[in-house]
């Protein structure tokens, strides 16, 4: 058998539809919120501040220091409040997937906090977080090279497929889930992960997918972060 | 941070920050649209101050005290990405006291059957756990957390249970059945002066605090907090005005 028809009737190289918001969360330095189909991410951006304990800083850079968390009632079965070996993972690829555009040696001895919250959860929970973590921190005004846009492909049943969703992360003949990464700018990958089964010319294909899935996804944070500022010139 | 005298000198002359009225709330708003996946769900904001709510429920053993009653087990993670002072980790205590006072308000008031929620006598309940995640904290983070959990709970569906599995994410038509609405407010005192719904920039400046949760004008918990005590008739005075807050913030709940 083969995957000839999505569940919910997307084209292969479709992704779900996708929502951007600038300063959901006042208190914050910066904060964005990244909603694609039923996943939901939020970001906020402490600082530059002083890095604590004091043996962590570093006087010729600061770091960026990444917690991504899902709420409990984010998934289907209530998951544990709290961390896990999977956010710790996750937490440390996606500060690996941001500091490429980042400048942290304009920050000696200081910590850029990144907290990314998942409320809602249908797969490509860490790729919402991390674009929204990129609109976050340009909201914070971090000097950065470029925006990071970040989309989940892979291969579903046979089929090479953009952004998949829950039902198809869990297809009967297997799904591989390769979350990406990507600087449209500079044209870097930043976050290439993959767990699965694909040919190289499998991965390529993906890849290229995930291109145009993330310079699309980059037009939405620009002109969000535009819109947002243009606002608050008034 | 805003001067602490400035703040005060302010309540002194019946005045506030954000220019209203001592016993007066900000903005209070209730939504439901928080997260597909959860049992129930809501999101208050009081002003800035923004957190959500998400019931889930599951089968588990009742205790040995109360064989035939479901419980609940609330939960209250101050998420570092509302606050610049607060941190990772497990729950410290300001964190367990949040979420245990919201849990005695709804526990103590009664307001759900617990027997309601019992399956099979001694060995099987419904148990609600009501996870509570602070968004932005612009001051009163109880009173937020407190309304969202009771929306939450009275907007919560049961999921199916069939052969000794729950079935997440289908529902049973059972719905939860509050008895009551228990609301809590929290009161501040400075110097002489008694403030409602005390903001960020004031919880700095208060001499006590006074969490009060009633229903019904019943009260039901209570909970002081800050530096110094209270007299008599200061603690009458504030049960007065939340009992008289209680039929506007109660209206809010759908």
């Amino acid at each position: 058998m083969s995957y000839t028809k999505r569940f919910d009737g997307r084209k292969f190289d479709e992704m779900r539809k996708t929502e951007a918001k600038i300063g959901v969360i006042k208190r914050a330095d910066g904060s964005a919120m990244f909603k694609i189909g039923d996943t939901i991410a939020i970001a906020a951006v402490y600082g530059p501040r002083k890095l604590h304990p004091r043996f962590l800083q570093n006087p010729s850079k600061g770091i960026l220091r990444c917690n991504y968390d899902m709420a409990s009632f984010s998934v289907p079965d209530r998951k544990r409040p709290g961390p896990s070996r999977r956010s710790s993972e996750i937490s440390l690829v996606t500060a690996k997937s941001l500091s490429p555009v980042l400048d942290l040696s304009k920050h000696p001895n200081a910590v850029i906090d990144l907290f990314i919250e998942i409320t809602q959860a249908n797969a490509g929970t860490r790729c919402a977080g991390i674009t929204a973590a990129s609109m976050a921190l340009a909201h914070a005004g971090i000097t950065m090279k470029d925006l990071v846009s970040s989309i989940s492909v892979g291969k579903v049943s046979d089929k090479v497929v953009v952004d998949l969703d829950k039902e198809e992360e869990d297809h009967e003949e297997g799904a591989t889930d390769i979350p990406i990464a990507y600087s449209p700018r500079t044209k870097d990958f930043t976050l290439l992960q993959l767990d699965g089964n694909v040919s190289k010319k499998e991965l390529k294909e993906a890849l290229e997918m995930s291109k145009k899935g993330c310079e699309e996804i980059y037009k939405l944070q620009v002109k969000t972060l535009k819109d947002h500022f243009k606002g608050e010139g008034k | 941070m805003m001067n602490k005298d400035y703040i005060i000198s302010l309540i002194e002359q019946d005045k506030r920050l954000s220019n209203r009225k001592l016993d007066e709330y900000r903005k209070v708003e209730l939504s439901y649209d928080v997260s597909k996946n959860a049992d129930g769900a809501a999101r208050c904001k009081i002003g800035d101050t923004e957190v959500i709510v998400g019931v889930k429920f599951n089968v588990g053993e009742p205790y040995p005290d109360n064989p035939d009653e479901g419980t609940i087990i609330v939960t209250a993670e101050l998420l570092p990405l509302s606050s610049p002072e607060f941190d990772l980790g497990p729950p410290g205590a300001q964190a367990t006291e949040l979420a245990r006072v919201v849990d005695r308000g709804i526990r103590e008031s009664k307001a759900l059957d617990f027997k309601k929620l019992c399956i099979k006598k001694g060995e099987k309940v419904w148990m609600a756990f009501i996870d509570i995640y602070t968004i932005n904290d612009d001051g009163n983070l109880i009173d937020a957390c407190a309304l969202a959990a009771i929306a939450a709970l009275k907007n919560a569906k049961l999921p199916k249970y069939e052969k000794e599995r729950v079935l997440h994410g289908e529902y049973s038509n059972k719905k939860i059945e509050l008895t009551k609405l228990p609301i809590t407010c929290t009161l501040g005192k400075i110097n002489s002066k008694i403030i409602v719904d005390p903001g960020m920039q004031e919880e700095s400046v208060l001499d006590s605090r006074l969490t009060v949760t009633t229903a019904d004008g019943n009260i039901h918990a209570m909970q002081k907090g800050g530096e110094k005590g209270l007299k008599m008739e200061e603690i009458t005075q504030m049960v007065d005005i939340a009992i008289a807050k209680e039929k506007d913030l109660k209206k809010l709940i759908k």
